[in-house]
């Protein structure tokens, strides 16, 4: 192309038109966003007042008045009722995946209804349900059902009630992500459906559901803050709420940065080993299957009939096409 | 048919549509105790599902199937049961990638026959060496190569000690070189009198091996004869087609 040349339509070649290369451009436009960058911060350190920054957020004595009340108390009613809530969240969420991947129709309507519901409406509301509506409506007291919990019974049924909706779907993509052939390989060896799931179908599922469910429990550790709409008791305090009633006292932010260490200390080293975790359940998986299965179960898509419906009548549970 | 013994595998008008697709129209086959029969055919003509009715992993949508002459499609029948006395190999191997060889070999003796776990590891060695593999025990599946795989399915299948074998294209899945290794298991096998249904595109194993080959087109059985009749002198225009253009490769 001759240089200055005039196109057709009276228009320059692009190329000449700013008088630079675009990668010359994309540089100078990279570089005024770090002038930009760093003019931020300049701005933001010489302006701030840091004596008083840190005797806001780093008080020593504050912070050290926090134990060990924030350990013995808050961090573990929180991590208690995080890991009663997922026990039993997994359990019902186990059950509803088997039913949402049932060839009895109702059983998939239930399950699909349920999940639904409990992750259309705030966990917050559900809360209200089981430690307002059902005791004061229905005269129905978690306590009273589940009396070997203790006060942690009403607010861990009420998250776990939530974690089975989320739970339910992680389940379900885990076991769609094991091969067909697998459950047809076990039922030809004579294995009841039951048998299958057990033995077979449920421990490759999980496998592949580690890291999925590991995010699961950071959710639910997080949501335990919200079980103070239920009251709090000087001894139920969970850490959040511990915290808030901190700052109150103190009139410091040092509570504040207490509790969000703490559920750092929790939450970090359970994201690590999950993707940790993750590198290494290609194991045996392929890669495909395994991709499937996490974005299945993270996108917690909702696809209605997930699989063919069939005969397989007995307990309804999941299976082939076959008896 | 005054025979005392029923045959091990007799379908009767056998039929099974997918919606609006039907893939077998209506077969009459017996394979007798200790026979071997080789179905051959283009893709699409049923051969697979043919066999995977016969241990119900498809329902039949007609006819009947009969194992040692028990109506399986009879939903009374104990299935279960009989798909203990079925063996069955998979194109795919379908071996079971969480368990070690060992567990593979063993978990349906110990869960379904309810063998203890002395017997189903003696058991599971022992079949582990009639397929030539008695040094893998312990690996996982990952660890094999297809025809190993494979011939560890066959021992699977071999350790419930089954009555009869269904083969679904057991080689289909191989390497050209690793085909032979897990041919030369199931030759032994037939040898030693297994009754076995092989779904197969090997010509050569079906000449040799069997004591009938079936050839099926269009959800129906066109041919069958002995292998020297039906792969070596086809009578049906449909049979000569299709082995002129498996022989031309």
């Amino acid at each position: 192309m001759t240089e200055g040349h005039v196109g057709v339509d009276g228009i320059r070649p692009p190329r000449q038109t700013a008088g630079m290369s675009k990668r010359r451009k994309a540089q100078l436009r990279r570089w005024a966003i770090y002038v930009a960058t760093l003019v931020v911060i300049a701005v933001v350190v010489l302006s701030a007042d840091w004596a008083k920054l840190q005797s806001v957020f780093l008080d020593p004595q504050i912070f050290r008045d926090l134990f060990p009340e924030i350990i013995t108390i808050a961090a573990k009613n929180t991590v208690i009722l995080a890991i009663f809530a997922f026990s039993g969240g997994l359990v019902l969420g186990l059950a509803l995946a088997l039913m949402r991947l049932s060839s009895v129709k109702p059983y998939r309507w239930a399950a699909l209804a349920y999940i639904e519901f409990f992750r259309g409406i705030p966990a917050l509301l559900t809360l209200i349900l089981v430690g307002f509506v059902l005791p004061i409506a229905l005269q129905v007291r978690i306590k009273q059902i589940l009396p070997f919990l203790g006060d942690y019974g009403t607010p861990a049924v009420g998250l776990a009630i939530v974690a089975a909706a989320y739970l339910a779907e992680t389940i379900r993509g885990g076991i769609e992500a094991v091969p067909k052939g697998q459950m047809e390989a076990a039922r030809s060896l004579g294995m009841t459906n039951s048998q299958a799931l057990r033995s077979i179908i449920i421990p490759q599922a999980f496998r592949v559901m580690i890291p999925p469910l590991t995010n699961e429990f950071v959710l639910l550790v997080k949501d335990t803050s919200l079980v103070f709409v239920l009251g709090v008791s000087a001894s139920s305090q969970d850490l959040a709420f511990f915290s808030r009633a901190a700052v109150q006292d103190t009139l410091s932010g040092t509570p504040f940065i207490a509790a969000a260490l703490i559920y750092l200390a929790i939450t970090l080293p359970l994201t690590a080993v999950s993707r940790q975790l993750e590198k290494r359940s290609g194991d045996y998986t392929s890669g495909r299957k395994k991709r499937a299965a996490v974005a299945a179960a993270e996108a917690n898509a909702l696809e209605p009939g997930g699989i063919e419906p069939g005969n397989f009548g007995q307990a309804g549970m999941p299976g082939g096409n076959f008896r | 048919m005054s025979t005392p013994i029923p045959p091990a595998i007799e379908l009767c008008s056998l039929a099974k549509s997918f919606g609006e697709l039907q893939v077998l129209r209506s077969i009459d086959l017996k394979v007798t105790q200790g026979e071997v029969v080789c179905i051959i055919g283009p893709s699409g003509s049923g051969k697979s599902t043919l066999l995977r009715c016969v241990n119900l992993l498809e329902t039949p949508t007609g006819g009947q199937v009969l194992i040692d002459g028990i109506d399986i499609t009879d939903p009374h029948s104990d299935i279960d049961e009989i798909r203990t006395r079925i063996g069955m190999v998979f194109q795919q191997f379908n071996l079971f990638p969480h368990l070690d060889v060992a567990g593979n070999l063993t978990i349906a003796q110990r869960r379904v026959l309810k063998r203890s776990r002395i017997e189903s590891n003696d058991k599971a060695v022992s079949v582990l060496k009639r397929v030539g593999l008695s040094d893998k025990l312990h690996s996982y599946p990952r660890q094999l190569s297809g025809g190993q795989q494979q011939r560890v399915a066959i021992a699977r299948a071999l350790a419930s000690d089954p009555e009869m074998m269904l083969f679904d294209e057991p080689t289909s899945a191989l390497d050209p070189e690793l085909v032979g290794e897990v041919l030369d298991v199931m030759r032994g096998l037939a040898e030693a009198g297994m009754t076995m249904l092989v779904v197969t595109h090997e010509m050569g194993f079906a000449r040799r091996v069997a004591d009938r080959v079936v050839f099926m087109d269009g959800g129906l059985i066109v041919e069958e004869g002995p292998p020297d009749q039906v792969i070596g002198d086809p009578q049906h225009e449909r049979t000569k087609r299709f082995l002129e253009q498996v022989f031309e490769r």
